[in-house]
């Protein structure tokens, strides 16, 4: 790895000033941007640690929550808050990675690397929450582009809003060894019946709304209705545990049971693994 | 260069290291304590798994700059030269929970957190808790018998 300058600021005006220098990455948690540096897949000048300034309180509103940027995947997967009002985002967040992954990655560091298996864009785009920077709010569907984010130099991500839905699931399949999503379904639908599928692990790019499964969904938020709905295999992930032609089978078969978690009597997230007994149902 | 300070084990330590410097490098080759190990250095295995101020982190996927002030505790600081063994390393040893040992020390810390969230953990809890420890040799059902029975021992001691 090429050594980079660090930088601790202590506060967030100080670390965009930082970030605008020239080849400044920021640093939230780092479990995916180190592992990245290991890889050259970036060589940053300096870096920007942003652990500890980014605001990381969880906050109830009427009709969502808010949760700061700056929270680990365990202090959001253990707010008694989240559990109480939108426990399929506590559930889901609660499988990312691994429980020392889950003491250091964070909400906005995750936002930010929009990796191709990320749980948390998918969740973001199936309950349509909010992205909010030290610029602006984005809908997570702006924020998210193709293999990356809408993110400007010096902007940093400060908290995102996720409305509360009681019909949410998500369900995945992990792949056998590194234990990522070979493919994840996050299926929401609103109290006046508008769905919502986002499909993650699936396309290099990251997490994207399923839009040919939300209109077979407009007439009824029941599984059938995804009968005959099929993603195309051609720009879908290949790799050494899935082909394409199989992601496009799992993003169905996953579509399917999410739509009925998410509209039967608890809905929440299922993982499922090879093997496992959860995996023959 | 950079300098950190940290406390390891409960004794304060300062190095000069380069932004580069992964906390594990820190513990391994400034401070000689390489009972931390590097598996994979991709944060999948855990073989390099450390408490900061309390909470298990992968020390192969965080810079030795970020743990300024911190807390480190590592596999060396549980029983140190002429004390008992620590009761999860006791466990594991009367498990059998090790072959090759490599992964050993980090499937300690994380048994450590485990036990400290989930007190008397089930079989079925410690499995799923073990997503991010890999062991090439034993095929985890002595790790899992060892977690069990070192929980159930330090609950039985703060009991």
């Amino acid at each position: 790895m090429r050594d980079f300058v660090y930088y601790r600021p202590s506060s967030l005006d100080e670390a965009r000033q930082l970030a605008l220098e020239v080849g400044a990455m920021l640093l939230a948690g780092g479990q995916t941007l180190l592992r990245d540096m290991k890889r050259s897949r970036h060589a940053p000048a300096s870096l920007i640690d942003i652990t500890g300034i980014v605001p990381k309180h969880i906050e109830l509103h009427k009709d969502a929550i808010s949760i700061g940027a700056g929270a680990t995947h365990a202090e959001v997967a253990g707010s008694a808050a989240l559990r109480e009002h939108l426990p399929v985002l506590a559930a889901l967040v609660d499988h990312i990675g691994d429980p020392a992954v889950r003491n250091r990655g964070t909400l906005g560091g995750a936002l930010a690397a929009n990796e191709t298996a990320g749980d948390y864009p998918a969740a973001c785009l199936a309950l349509g929450a909010t992205v909010r920077t030290t610029a602006r709010n984005v809908p997570a569907a702006e924020f998210f582009v193709s293999g990356g984010t809408g993110l400007e130099p010096g902007e940093i991500i400060t908290a995102a809003t996720f409305p509360i839905f009681r019909r949410a699931a998500y369900i995945k399949l992990l792949n056998p060894a590194a234990r990522y999503a070979i493919v994840g379904v996050f299926a929401s639908c609103t109290a006046d019946g508008f769905p919502s599928i986002a499909v993650t692990g699936a396309r290099a790019q990251g997490a994207f709304r399923w839009r040919e499964a939300e209109a077979a969904l407009a007439s009824g938020f029941v599984a059938e209705r995804l009968r005959d709905v099929r993603l195309p295999a051609e720009d879908l992930v290949e790799d050494l545990f899935a082909d394409a032609a199989y992601r496009s089978h799992l993003a169905a078969v996953l579509a399917r049971r999410a739509v009925a978690l998410a509209g039967g009597p608890a809905p929440g997230v299922v993982v499922l693994s090879h093997g496992s007994r959860a995996a023959d149902q | 260069m950079p300098t950190v300070s940290m406390t390891v084990n409960g004794r304060a330590v300062r190095g000069e290291v380069e932004g580069r410097t992964m906390l594990v490098e820190f513990l391994r080759e400034h401070l000689g304590l390489t009972g931390t190990h590097v598996g994979c250095d991709t944060t999948q295995c855990g073989a390099c798994i450390v408490h900061v101020n309390g909470l298990a982190m992968k020390s192969c996927t965080m810079l030795a700059l970020q743990c300024e002030g911190a807390a480190v505790a590592t596999i060396e600081g549980l029983a140190p030269p002429g004390t008992p063994l620590h009761p999860m390393q006791k466990a594991f040893r009367e498990h059998h929970a090790l072959q090759c040992g490599y992964c050993t020390s980090g499937m300690v810390m994380i048994a450590l957190d485990i036990a400290r969230r989930f007190g008397e953990p089930d079989e079925a809890t410690i499995r799923e808790q073990l997503k991010g420890n890999i062991c090439r040799c034993t095929g985890y059902h002595n790790i899992v018998k060892a977690i069990a029975a070192g929980a159930r021992a330090m609950a039985a001691k703060h009991a």
